[in-house]
């Protein structure tokens, strides 16, 4: 959305395309930020208020690019639109939600809630529009929402639509996702219900979340009172993710206070290699050392059982500050998964070849010479980067794409 | 205003219809509003219903638009009429969304709807079109201060959008800081090696550029004007002044190393103690030479010790607080300029907490491939000289021990060249002002340090955040600043490292660009990015009292030589602060003013108090707090219907005498909702909610005189995810309000 808004407010025609049904990303799934404690809504509420009012920036939900032709300047792009099932008619009025009895997991709360599956996908959701779930449009369920909505916005006959634009320069702001935490073994997130991760934790603390903002942990729904934060789940291991994520640290640390502020005698303990809290977020990181609720275990965690008893899990591993082994039981655990480029799409669809990837995964840049660069990755798709840097790298990825524009448009008129 | 004509479209859809009494919404539009057009639709937001209003636009003159349907969060691009003033009537996400179902709360559900509609109505009668800013502000160079590897950037990449671009640096020659460095860390796969900085051939491009002129031997001697007519005085070392016009400037002024010397314990200030930038010397030193890296006294090293965090992460509160990021990875660098050289000589990094970030950590495991050893502990002694030793505690081994070094190099931090102190020019001016002649001198001394040495009225630098660095408040904003039209970007900005400022300083270029647009427009800058309204004031009302110059958060108002308040329209950001301030009214825009409030405050109608329902009027930041309230429809969570909510700009624009005039003319209570104050203050137009709170303070005598109870105007933080809060907040009020009983005011409004 920032690369999108900053080129349109320079008074470039810009179109913003997500595979989602909604804008927002993950930072719209984050409950609060790092280290104001402030609401990310916050700031997509303003996002969106500029991009309402920006007749230069048109936006194309559930729209992934699938082929690139062209050059810098003029690339002709294939876009492909897969079907809603809701057409703009919609005004949100939720009948269609009221119709169907049908739900799926709900993806704004990584799967720990179910949504009914005629649903908006969150509260800010733009375009603010309902989504037909493919798994009902053509069920007697489609039909109800079909019949329920009283200003025909549901369109149950929609097709997947291909089409073909010419654009002068790219942005790919593909974003991240979480490391697959079922790969870490040892850990048994596959296993142990009371093993989560740190993007489902923050939906639990969100009260507009699965469990109106209680911390209560899966197994028994029981409010998590001593709660463990692995450091590093699958992030700076060769075995998994080579690099290092750069916001699991703060996002942990964040983490705690969710904890504290949850009241009662919730603890948290931080298991990690080195807290990486670097520049000013060197405040947040001592004001959290001074937390009595607090404590710090400088340990890779070697592996996690269970009390088959209470379904706690349990911490082995070695204390590397005067290496003092241990077995720890907390209630809940949460794992700091690391972040990966997702570029599932850009691969799938053959982009690869029109791009370099570093050793991760993610984005350097344009394939071939620089000088014949017009296209730029943004954000957590360029590099792990916490919410501020990516704005920044995609303020920045948003200005060389207007000199491509500019060059073109420049030697045009020569 | 004879032109002027005013109509009324009530949408009946999304159930509004079904729960409503649309016709007799219609006639209080009709007869009370006299709206001269009155409509509604059964779907308003379709292209039918869109059409309707458009043709009577084109058609029959209607220039003024009161839209009674969904909240103005929802299809606000269907409901936006270029040629016409809109006000929306929340009908849905504030009336049929909030209010209990149930034909019990039918009359006082239909009661909010028509006062809604009324509130509309008088809002958008006192609302006038925008006309843009008139002071046209068309310059587009952008002046770069400072001409390293930040300022160098920011200029090749605007001067490569097609803008005119000035740098002015200091000292004779561009390049800056990267100019003392050897090399500089991999910012590429395979993120392995140390690489010529480029610092030489960017000042190439830079230096050859048709579209940069370079200021060399430089500094700024005085910045007045705005944003598209920034008036810069540029003094030459040799006395010579240029006087130029730039549009925006970017502030890239980079850091000082923290001073070694104060670090005595850490052998700061001994010989064969180096910083990390003396270490660079070094081995720059060694390479002209053709050699490997020796000390000063010409000895060869056989081990050198990295000690990190030297004076950083300090919580004595002697050094740095903080940490300047880069450092861990710059140790780094400087071990594989020994072990590249020659694999046997020892390299120790010590270490509390090893901060290579992102792919910063393949640079790392390179390293620690090529020998260098790294250590956590904790330094507390370091002797230089012949012989250096570092006394640490191995955190590892859990034991005191020392380390004989011929080497030693301190990784100091960042110290931002921010210029002068802003709240200590604060400090000193109210003292000034006192008339402290010591205080007058001093005041002298700091606008001579300053930096961008603005004549603005709120001192001549950018407000500073935390740790003296000139950078925004707003995480998802990093170029917000306090200072319209001025962008601070690199390390002035920020601890960060060379890949990061040159980002930044990209960053900062495309923000200096839209600034440049915007003024040019005369459109506002971000966050009310395309507001054409700006602050109007009629001098003649004006009593002088200099509250809007202070108040304002972005320093846009000065005074002019009858001490007259100075708006500079293209450094405002239409958070509407000084309308709040105005003892006399005199401030307001186009679009929104004491008038465009206060009406809708006036048009609600108030029951007498046998009715036994009260009216509390709620408003509402509508970035955070309205947002909220129409989340809350969105999940159907119920609320009072006596309350009246009105969306506006922030709450530093509320003017004391909606307040006051909403409780004389009888209603029960006020709520006041805004962001969070305070330190992490969540405030876009950073301190709305601290001046309503200050103001607040200033009617409690108004409300004694009306025998009025203090409870009876309340405010409060709300965050936008605060839906059922807010909801919760209402309902408590109303009670509590039930409990003190009605306003005695009613019926004398």
């Amino acid at each position: 959305m920032t690369a999108a808004l900053e080129a349109a407010e320079c008074g470039q025609q810009v179109l913003l395309i997500d595979k989602a049904p909604t804008l927002g990303g993950r930072t719209a799934q984050l409950y609060r930020y790092f280290p104001k404690m402030c609401h990310p809504s916050c700031g997509l509420e303003i996002n969106l208020k500029r991009l309402k009012g920006n007749p230069k920036l048109r936006v194309m939900a559930m729209t992934e690019l699938v082929a690139v032709t062209g050059r810098r300047g003029d690339y002709r792009v294939t876009l492909k639109v897969r079907p809603r099932y809701v057409n703009e008619n919609c005004t949100a009025c939720g009948k269609c939600a009221e119709a169907v009895s049908s739900e799926i997991p709900d993806p704004f709360n990584y799967g720990l809630s179910k949504v009914k599956a005629a649903y908006l996908p969150h509260l800010m959701a733009y375009p603010q529009r309902y989504v037909i779930d493919a798994s009902i449009a053509n069920t007697a369920e489609g039909e109800k929402a079909k019949a329920a909505c009283p200003v025909g916005a549901v369109d149950l006959g929609m097709q997947e639509e291909t089409l073909e634009l010419t654009v002068g320069a790219i942005v790919w702001a593909t974003g991240w996702r979480p490391y697959d935490a079922n790969k870490i073994q040892p850990y048994g997130y596959d296993r142990y219900q009371n093993v989560i991760t740190s993007v489902e934790f923050e939906r639990l603390a969100d009260p507009r979340g699965p469990t109106g903002g209680q911390l209560l942990r899966p197994s028994d729904g029981k409010p998590a009172k001593n709660i463990a934060f692995i450091q590093c789940a699958g992030s700076r291991d060769e075995n998994y993710l080579r690099h290092c994520s750069r916001i699991c640290c703060m996002a942990t640390l964040k983490q705690t206070q969710y904890v504290r502020e949850a009241g009662g005698d919730g603890r948290s303990t931080v298991y990690y290699i080195d807290i990486r809290a670097i520049d000013r977020f060197e405040d947040f990181y001592q004001m959290v050392q001074a937390d009595a609720t607090v404590s710090f275990v400088k340990s890779k965690v070697a592996r996690i059982a269970l009390n088959e008893v209470n379904g706690n899990p349990i911490l082995h591993g070695v204390d590397t500050e005067g290496y003092h082994r241990y077995a720890t039981e907390h209630d809940l655990v949460v794992l700091a998964v690391g972040m990966e480029p997702e570029i599932t799409g850009l691969l799938g669809n053959g982009l690869a070849a029109a791009i370099v990837l570093d050793s991760s995964n993610f984005i350097e840049g344009c394939a071939g010479a620089s000088a014949d660069a017009g296209m730029f990755a943004a954000g957590a798709a360029a590099s792990p980067l916490d919410v501020n840097r990516s704005v920044q790298s995609a303020t920045a990825a948003s200005l060389k794409a207007i000199q491509v524009v500019h060059k073109t448009v420049s030697t045009e008129v020569a | 205003m004879a032109d002027n004509k005013f109509a009324a479209y009530i949408c009946a859809g999304c159930g509004i219809g079904d729960t409503l009494d649309i016709a007799a919404l219609e006639k209080i539009a009709q007869k009370e509003c006299k709206m001269a057009a009155v409509k509604s639709h059964p779907f308003l937001c379709n292209q039918e219903g869109v059409q309707i209003i458009k043709n009577d636009i084109a058609n029959e003159g209607v220039t003024h638009l009161c839209i009674a349907a969904c909240s103005r969060r929802a299809k606000t691009e269907a409901f936006a009429f270029a040629d016409a003033c809109v006000s929306r009537a929340n009908l849905r996400e504030g009336v049929l969304w909030v209010v209990a179902a149930g034909a019990e709360h039918d009359e006082v559900r239909q009661e909010m709807a028509e006062d809604y509609l009324r509130m509309g109505c008088a809002e958008v009668k006192k609302m006038k079109q925008p006309a843009g800013n008139p002071d046209k502000a068309i310059n587009r160079t952008i002046l770069v201060v400072g001409g390293g590897m930040t300022g160098m950037t920011a200029a090749i990449e605007a001067a490569e959008a097609g803008y005119a671009v000035l740098i002015v640096e200091k000292s004779a020659a561009l390049g800056g800081f990267a100019r003392q460095l050897w090399k500089r860390v991999p910012f590429a796969a395979p993120y392995a090696e140390a690489q010529p900085t480029g610092a030489d051939e960017l000042a190439a491009r830079v230096s050859g550029h048709a579209r940069i002129k370079l200021h060399l031997n430089s500094t700024l001697a005085e910045t007045a004007g705005a944003p598209g007519r920034f008036q810069v005085k540029i003094a030459q070392e040799s006395g010579s002044v240029t006087e130029v016009v730039v549009g925006a400037i970017i502030q890239a002024t980079g850091f000082s190393a923290y001073d070694i010397n104060k670090l005595p314990q850490l052998g700061g200030g001994q010989a064969n103690v180096v910083d990390q930038a003396g270490l660079e010397s070094l081995a720059r030193n060694a390479a002209l030479a053709g050699g490997v890296i020796k000390r000063a006294d010409g000895k060869e090293v056989n081990r050198v010790v990295f000690v990190q965090c030297a004076g950083q992460r300090d919580a004595s509160g002697q050094h740095l607080s903080y940490c300047s990021g880069h450092c861990c990875a710059t140790s780094i660098k400087q071990a594989t300029y020994f072990k590249d050289a020659n694999p046997l000589v020892d390299t120790v990094v010590i270490y509390q907490d090893l901060r290579v970030p992102g792919m910063g950590e393949d640079f790392y495991r390179s390293a620690q491939d090529k020998g260098v050893v790294f250590t956590k502990g904790t330094v507390s002694k370091v002797s230089g000289g012949g012989s250096c030793s570092v006394t640490f505690k191995d955190l590892i081994l859990d034991e005191e021990a020392t380390l004989v070094a011929d080497l030693v190099v301190l990784a100091t931090g960042q110290v931002p060249n921010a210029g002068t102190d802003m709240e200590l020019w604060n400090q000193v001016s109210t003292d000034a002002d006192n008339g402290d002649e010591a205080a007058k001198t001093r005041q002298q001394e700091l606008r001579a340090a300053s930096v961008l040495k603005l004549a603005y009225r709120q001192g001549p630098d950018m407000p500073q955040f935390k740790h003296g660095f000139a950078d925004s408040h707003f995480i998802c904003f990093p170029y917000e600043t306090r200072r319209t039209g001025i962008y601070a970007a690199g390390p002035t900005r920020r601890p960060m490292d060379l890949d990061q400022a040159m980002t930044d300083a990209t960053g900062a270029a495309l923000k200096a660009i839209q600034a440049v647009e915007n003024a040019a427009a005369g459109r506002a800058a971000h966050p009310r990015v395309g507001d054409l309204s700006y602050p109007i004031v009629r001098l003649e009302g004006c009593t002088q009292c200099k509250r809007c110059t202070v108040e304002c958060p972005f320093g846009a108002i000065d005074e002019d030589e009858r001490r007259f308040p100075q708006f500079n329209e293209q450094r405002c950001r239409r958070c509407g602060t000084c309308m709040g301030a105005c003892p006399v009214r005199v401030i307001s825009f186009e679009n929104y003013s004491c008038d465009t409030v206060g009406m809708q405050i006036k048009a609600v109608n108030i029951p007498d108090e046998f009715e036994e329902k009260p009216r509390i009027l709620i408003l509402a930041c509508e970035n955070d707090a309205y947002p909220a309230l129409d989340m809350a429809g969105l999940q159907r969570l119920t609320y009072s219907a006596y309350v009246r909510a009105i969306p506006i700009r922030c709450l530093g624009s509320v003017n004391t005498v909606w307040i006051t005039d909403a409780l004389s003319s009888g209603y029960d209570g006020v709520m006041m909702m805004g962001c969070k104050k305070g330190d992490d203050y969540q405030c876009h137009f950073v301190k709305g909610s601290e001046m309503a709170y200050y103001r607040l303070s200033k009617i409690e005598d108004t409300m004694k005189q009306m025998s009025l109870e203090p409870e009876r105007v309340q405010s409060h933080e709300i965050a936008i995810t605060d839906n059922a809060r807010v909801a919760r907040l209402i309902d408590d009020y109303v009670a509590q309000i039930k409990e003190i009983g009605l306003s005695p005011m009613k019926g004398f409004g």
